[in-house]
């Protein structure tokens, strides 16, 4: 007797927002709004649940409006990050758009008299035998889709998919390119004003004094707010809101800061600080006896954002009721956290989306919003506008979080493996509003009345973990222990970065492995495919080797590395190949990659998500690093934080290995691990040396000879 | 407060603005011109570069008394969706950015070098982009971009 099948399941996002008109609205003629609940990060997701609403529909895609997500209309999707948005939001839109397509076929054959199963769609118009016809806009009125989603509706067949799986162009960028305002830094509101934070240069240390007197006489000031150790100032126009800060900073008078850890040795930082521990994951004992253990220490800094734009949001009150415009990647999630600072029911609060710059993970766009919510009640019903400054962006925002990484791996007389231990301490990597019962917003924790700052976690492993992410080998070792520290103290701000651990624990693994094929005398590629059971795993490292000509020969001050992981374990899988040369400063000249992200839903977007994310780890693995003596942040502009500049960007190409019958995944974050590993390696094969502290920079390297010496 | 002239867009343009007031906080603040954008506020990044005379500058930190009689574009001016510059087009064949923030800035840049050289080499365009800042890694794309529009223009 065969097992029954399961019931089929609404997909989660739309589980948790059932109803079809908080995702889909037939409006004026010839349009249709689709209103996700994720948002614009500067990843493309809008143009890609476009595509997926106008296959579904069958509308050409010009005729559909993204709604900007919003708390007053939009379905609850959490948060964007985690490359889950095509997941998650994807796979509900496709199942309401082909359910709403059912609803208006059965309207349609109602009001034509003809079986629904005759009728076709095409660009919003349906038609059947006897040359009869409709179109969603005649039926809107008669159709409600404020109605449950079922779980009847079946979305087309791949075959059938014509938008879906082409690459198509995405929908914001003619207003980019001919200067039509679209972020939220150029958005004009009635009657806006302008509002800035002073910050304290030492973090942590309190406001003491404050004198006022001096801002008084700033020409256009509206007002000055100070609750505790939070002050700022209100102004007609953001040259005079400017001087009122400089001002104010001039007036303030500050207690000492919290110390900083020592940034030379910030693995022995991470090693001595109180922690939780979790095993993460066990395998079996060793069968084999070892014959010996090599035991390495991997490091990463602390990594900034840096986002091209200061963070910024406006925010306006009437009565006891706030709408707040924000960049923030989670508008219920920041509502969450306003409510609990402001003592408010969060129905009295409307967070609704724009567009910033690119965001990589928690940055600053929650703190800002709150503070242009504290500064906006200072302004007599006018909206105030919020924005930092890159001084403080790049000191007091969340980083992402510092890690020490130790592997012993046991070999045996063959130097194969039998039995690997991986330690990781750090920070954890997230600290996200709204889902705790205290706020993770920075003003919170300076007003008179405040808050703990939240010592960041990790998400749990079904969740892809934090500090740990991507710390399970994917390799087919006999044995392992995975063991996460993670630190209770936080005297540097961390949060979710881009992929979280994991670009830590695959530089660290694929590196560690790397050594070992050596020591083997084993091609690094051979070696990988020999301990890979998945064969898309093995698909994409043959595909890269193909694409990259593994191993080209050998040239003099060119080494060639590879690095490959699944992000998440279960996310895209990713396999690059770098080129470098150099004798003590390092050029990345080249990065191959291949990817497999199952249907890729808009293939040119895929690509340009892997090869940002690329070019972004090589910056990190060649520059990037948060500077700090005992006292204060140091790095706090772009010449004390250089990033990778054009001429030092590498070519990139990149295969993607389509598999349209594959549910989609993100490919926002899998490219960093295996980047930032081939990169290390191909610095090994070049110069014999391997560099196990990132960035790997001049003097990281120089430090590497003299010790293999 | 004196008042400042100066080309805008093409278009004669007077402000009564202290002298050491920036280009940019003029633009932005008293003229509705949105595209230059401020990333650093120290010459750093580019995401507010103008064209100045033809050349890319920052306007973060270009005081107004330096700006006096000068000749300003912005990316307002390169071109319009009706009549678009030909790097305006190439930008969006080769769907060029990620988030958009720097491109405006880029687009100056670039526009700027096709002025002095028409047919850059692809060195020249990375040298020439330099100044800009891109975080989200669509550095090659704009390149490319850049090279397109420039054999665009050679061929017509």
């Amino acid at each position: 007797m065969s097992a029954p099948s399961p019931a089929p399941k609404l997909p989660p996002s739309l589980a948790a927002n059932p109803r079809l008109s908080s995702w889909v609205k037939i409006t004026g003629e010839g349009r249709v709004a689709i209103s996700p609940g994720k948002v614009e990060i500067g990843q493309g997701i809008v143009t890609a649940l476009a595509q997926i609403a106008a296959d579904e529909l069958e509308v050409e895609i010009g005729r559909i409006e993204m709604i900007r997500a919003s708390t007053a209309v939009s379905p609850n999707e959490g948060v964007t990050s985690g490359s889950l948005s095509i997941q998650q939001s994807g796979r509900a839109l496709r199942q309401v758009c082909a359910e709403v397509r059912q609803c208006f076929l059965a309207a349609a054959s109602e009001r034509l008299g003809v079986d629904a199963a005759l009728l076709g769609v095409e660009d919003g118009t349906i038609s059947g035998p006897g040359n009869v016809r409709t179109s969603y806009w005649e039926l809107a009125s008669e159709v409600s889709l404020d109605q449950e989603a079922s779980v009847g509706a079946s979305a087309k067949t791949v075959a059938k998919r014509a938008v879906a799986g082409h690459s198509v162009q995405r929908i914001d960028i003619p207003d980019k390119v001919f200067a039509r305002p679209r972020f939220i830094h150029d958005s004009e509101l009635p009657d806006l004003v302008h509002g800035r934070v002073l910050r304290p240069v030492l973090p942590g240390a309190k406001l003491r004094m404050l004198d006022e007197a001096t801002v008084r006489s700033i020409f256009g000031l509206i007002s000055v707010v100070r609750d505790g150790s939070f002050a700022g100032v209100v102004a007609d126009s953001e040259t005079s809101a400017e001087a009122a800060l400089k001002a104010l900073r001039r007036g303030a008078t500050w207690s000492a800061g919290e110390p900083l850890p020592d940034e030379n040795n910030l693995a022995g930082f991470l090693r001595s600080q109180p922690v939780e521990t979790t095993i993460i994951d066990t395998r079996a004992a060793a069968t084999t006896r070892a014959t010996r253990t090599l035991r390495r220490q991997y490091t990463r800094p602390y990594i900034a954002h840096a986002s091209i734009a200061p963070s910024c949001a406006m925010a306006q009150w009437d009565g006891d009721r706030v709408h707040v415009w924000t960049h923030s990647q989670g508008v219920y999630l920041l509502r969450a956290d306003l409510a609990i600072v402001l003592k408010l029911p969060a129905e009295n609060i409307v967070v609704e989306h724009m567009e910033s710059a690119g965001c990589y993970g928690h940055n600053a766009a929650d703190d800002v919003a709150l503070d242009a919510v504290l500064l906006a009640k200072a302004a007599g019903g006018r909206p105030v506008r919020v924005q930092w400054s890159r001084h403080d962006e790049m000191c007091h925002a969340p980083f992402g979080a510092a890690m020490a990484i130790e592997i012993e791996a046991d070999l045996d007389t063959e130097n194969e493996i039998v039995g690997w231990r991986h330690a990781i301490w750090s920070n954890g990597h997230a600290a996200r509003p709204g889902r705790a019962t205290q706020p993770a917003l920075l003003a919170a924790s300076e007003l008179a009345n405040s808050y703990p700052r939240m010592i960041s976690t990790n998400p749990p492993a079904a969740n892809g973990g934090g500090g740990d992410r991507n710390s399970v080998p994917l390799y087919d070792f006999p044995a392992w222990t995975i063991t996460s520290y993670r630190l209770l103290a936080m005297p540097v701000r961390t949060s979710a970065l881009r992929t979280l651990g994991a670009q830590g624990n695959v530089f660290a693994i694929e590196s560690l492995l790397d050594e070992i094929a050596t020591l083997r005398g084993e091609d690094p590629i051979a070696f990988r495919l020999r301990h890979l059971r998945d064969e898309r795993a093995k698909d994409v490292i043959r595909a890269v080797a193909r694409r990259a000509g593994w191993k080209p020969a050998r040239q003099p001050g060119i080494g060639y590395g590879v690095g490959f992981a699944r992000y998440k374990n279960t996310g895209a899988y990713c396999a690059a190949i770098a080129e470098v040369e150099g004798s003590d400063d390092i050029r990345v000249r080249r990065l191959t990659l291949a990817v497999d992200v199952g249907e890729a839903i808009n293939p040119d977007g895929v690509v340009n998500q892997i090869e940002g994310g690329a070019i972004q780890a090589t910056s990190w693995v060649l520059k990037e690093r948060v500077r700090f003596d005992r006292t204060r942040i140091t790095s706090t502009s772009w010449t004390d934080y250089p990033i990778l500049a054009f001429s030092e960007v590498p070519a990139v190409d990149i295969e993607i290995i389509q598999r349209p019958e594959i549910e989609p995944v993100g490919a926002g974050e899998a490219a960093h691990g295996p980047v930032t590993a081939a990169i290390a390696n191909a610095v090994h094969d070049c110069l014999g040396v391997r560099v196990r502290d990132l960035p790997i920079t001049r003097d990281r390297i120089i430090a590497a000879m003299e010790l293999a010496s | 407060m004196p008042t400042i002239q100066f080309r805008l867009n093409g278009t004669p343009t007077a402000v009564d603005t202290h002298p050491d007031q920036t280009l940019l906080d003029v633009l932005r603040g008293r003229l509705g011109i949105t595209s230059p954008h401020l990333g650093c506020g120290a010459g750093e990044c580019g995401a507010c570069h103008v064209m100045v005379d033809g050349r890319a500058m920052a306007s973060c930190d270009m005081p107004m008394w330096s700006a006096a009689d000068r000749d300003v574009v912005t990316l307002e001016g390169l071109g319009s969706a009706e009549q678009p510059h030909p790097l305006q087009r190439a930008f969006i064949s080769e769907q060029a950015m990620q988030c958009g923030y720097c491109v405006s800035g880029i687009l100056i840049s670039a526009a700027a070098l096709l002025k002095r050289n028409p047919s850059p080499t692809e060195s020249e365009v990375r040298a020439a982009l330099d100044r800009n800042l891109c975080r989200c890694g669509s550095h090659n794309r704009m390149v490319r971009a850049v090279l397109r529009a420039a054999a665009e223009t050679a061929t017509s």
